[in-house]
């Protein structure tokens, strides 16, 4: 209360309202898993050309075959070598945020909840229908806590599916749970799908906020914030 | 008792602000309306009344950022300053650009495949069994493909066929089928999974890898088994997956003796390893510490990894 007196009666400096919205760990995760991400699309897709298929190998019915130029490796063995040496940091930047929203507690902003449901429509409404924009009453708004939640259930799906097919004898328990070998094909396939969904409207959304907005997440600081005025 | 300071703090604290507030009339009340509006619900607010700017200024602004740090006020030099700081800390990431330099690309994607057959090596569970499957989810003989990297038929002559055996054994020279058969035979139900992605359950029969190791007096603690094959074709596997259960030396498929295409008389069915260790055609084994560079497989020369486990 006093600070606040002493603010009221001090000449206003030059000064700029500076605000840290994204700790060191999140950014350092942020730019690993964003790299790691688009190397393991890409090559999955490489890999996914060599049988682009669901189904047995006789008689083989192609699902979907990926042009060679949104892939990465080349062949099926150099997309296998990117795909094995990112697959350490997509899971390691993945696990660092994860461990970091747990210990810090901060996985009460992003973590989508059954009260965040009401909020989703409006916010959405808001993005896409030009709607009015709900107050701002939280860090991340239902929608933002939505799709970042997403992401993890995308990752871990994509984890664990990958796992049943690297090492399906090894995991034999994990193999059975997911379904089978197959069908842990189908899943890992599945996230890939939900991260192509989010890329875009994460991208779509990080413009509209402009450079301000996506500076904070380079430098940690966010200048003038919104929730200020 | 923590509790009993802090509320006389705050006590004092609003007293001291009723205090220092300026003489005006209508400032006070309106603050302490304010304050009752977070503290007992219920108080009417006063709507009639347009806010002051003052009133607007004294509404708290957030202390802290939602990352629990404080926001601050500062100079845009200092901003500058922060800003680089905090940058520099993220330059590590710029690290991972070394992947896209022609020079350093295949070292590092060839650390990272070793990194990982490393790790597969180390989850490897010697008497960990791949589950086996009932006859009913076997798939029928004619949607087992024939997989080959070169010829189908490597014309390998049935009725002299001999498989050389060398390298660290006891007892090295040139076997027959017959001998061969002679061991203890299993028959088990296995899955085939191809790098490539496709799986097919097939019934294989044959001597089990370790009863053959120990029949021609194999040195166990070696690291590797080589193996050579009609078809030019080569590879080389871990003693560990040699010496697993389930690995065996098959000459029969679906109960009849292995056909041409699928590597007759002889070839490699380890459940824990991917297809293209599974060497058809063999013709050699040779039982060794080292691996000849450029020699340990066909596929794995070019690019695959050689663990290749599953």
């Amino acid at each position: 209360m006093a600070t606040t007196a002493n603010v009221l009666e001090a000449p206003k400096p030059q000064t700029i309202t500076v605000s840290y919205e994204h700790p060191f760990v999140v950014r350092l995760a942020h730019w690993l898993n964003a790299i790691a991400l688009l190397v393991m699309i890409t090559s999955g897709l490489r890999i996914f050309r060599a049988f682009p298929s669901f189904g047995p190998k006789i008689p083989q019915q192609n699902f979907w075959i990926p042009p060679p130029g949104i892939t990465l490796g080349g062949w099926l063995a150099g997309a296998i070598q990117w795909h094995f040496t990112f697959m350490w940091i997509f899971v390691g930047s993945g696990v660092m945020y994860l461990v970091y929203q747990i210990v810090s507690g901060h996985w009460r902003q992003v973590l989508f909840m059954p009260c965040d449901i009401p909020g989703v429509w409006p916010m959405v409404r808001h993005y896409f229908l030009f709607g009015k924009k709900p107050p701002v009453v939280a860090a991340y708004n239902p929608l933002q806590k939505l799709a970042y939640t997403s992401t993890v259930f995308f990752g871990t799906v994509s984890f664990l599916s990958g796992l049943v097919m690297y090492k399906p004898v090894q995991f034999w328990w994990l193999t059975l749970l997911l379904g089978g070998f197959r069908l842990a094909r189908v899943w890992h396939f599945m996230a890939m799908c939900g991260f192509v969904a989010f890329i875009p409207g994460h991208l779509i959304m990080v413009a509209l906020h402009g450079w301000n907005n996506f500076y904070s997440m380079i430098t940690g600081w966010k200048r003038d914030p919104e929730y200020i005025e | 008792m923590p509790d009993e300071p802090q509320s006389r703090n705050e006590r004092s604290e609003e007293s001291e602000l009723q205090e220092s507030a300026p003489p005006s009339e209508k400032s006070p009340e309106t603050q302490c309306a304010s304050d009752n509006q977070g503290t007992k619900a219920g108080t009417e607010p006063r709507t009639d009344e347009k806010p002051h700017i003052e009133v607007r200024d004294e509404i708290p602004r957030p202390r802290f950022g939602p990352a629990g740090e404080e926001i601050r006020d500062v100079t845009p030099g200092d901003r500058r300053r922060i800003n680089r700081r905090e940058l520099l800390e993220l330059a590590p990431i710029a690290l991972l650009g070394a992947f896209a330099i022609p020079k350093f690309q295949q070292p590092l994607l060839n650390t990272g495949l070793h990194v990982s057959d490393w790790t597969a090596a180390k989850l490897f569970g010697p008497r960990r069994l791949e589950p086996t499957y009932s006859n009913s989810e076997v798939a029928s003989f004619d949607k087992f493909p024939y997989n080959f990297y070169d010829v189908v038929d490597p014309g390998v002559d049935l009725a002299s066929w001999t498989l050389t055996v060398e390298g660290l054994v006891k007892r090295p020279g040139n076997y027959t089928l017959q001998q061969i058969q002679a061991l203890p035979k299993v028959t088990q139900n296995t899955r085939h999974v191809c790098v490539e992605g496709w799986d097919v359950v097939g019934n294989f029969g044959g001597v089990r890898g370790s009863d053959f190791l120990r029949w021609v007096g194999a040195d166990l603690t070696a690291r590797f088994l080589e193996v050579e094959c009609a078809d030019e074709y080569y590879e080389s596997i871990d003693m560990e997956t040699m010496l697993h259960p389930q690995t065996i030396f098959c000459y029969e498929m679906y109960g009849r003796p292995l056909d041409r295409g699928h590597g007759a008389p002889l070839g490699l069915r380890m459940p824990t390893k991917l297809g293209y260790k599974q060497a058809k055609y063999l013709t050699t084994v040779r039982v060794t510490n080292v691996l000849k560079p450029g020699m340990k497989g066909y596929w794995e020369d070019q690019g695959y990894d050689w663990y290749g486990g599953l």
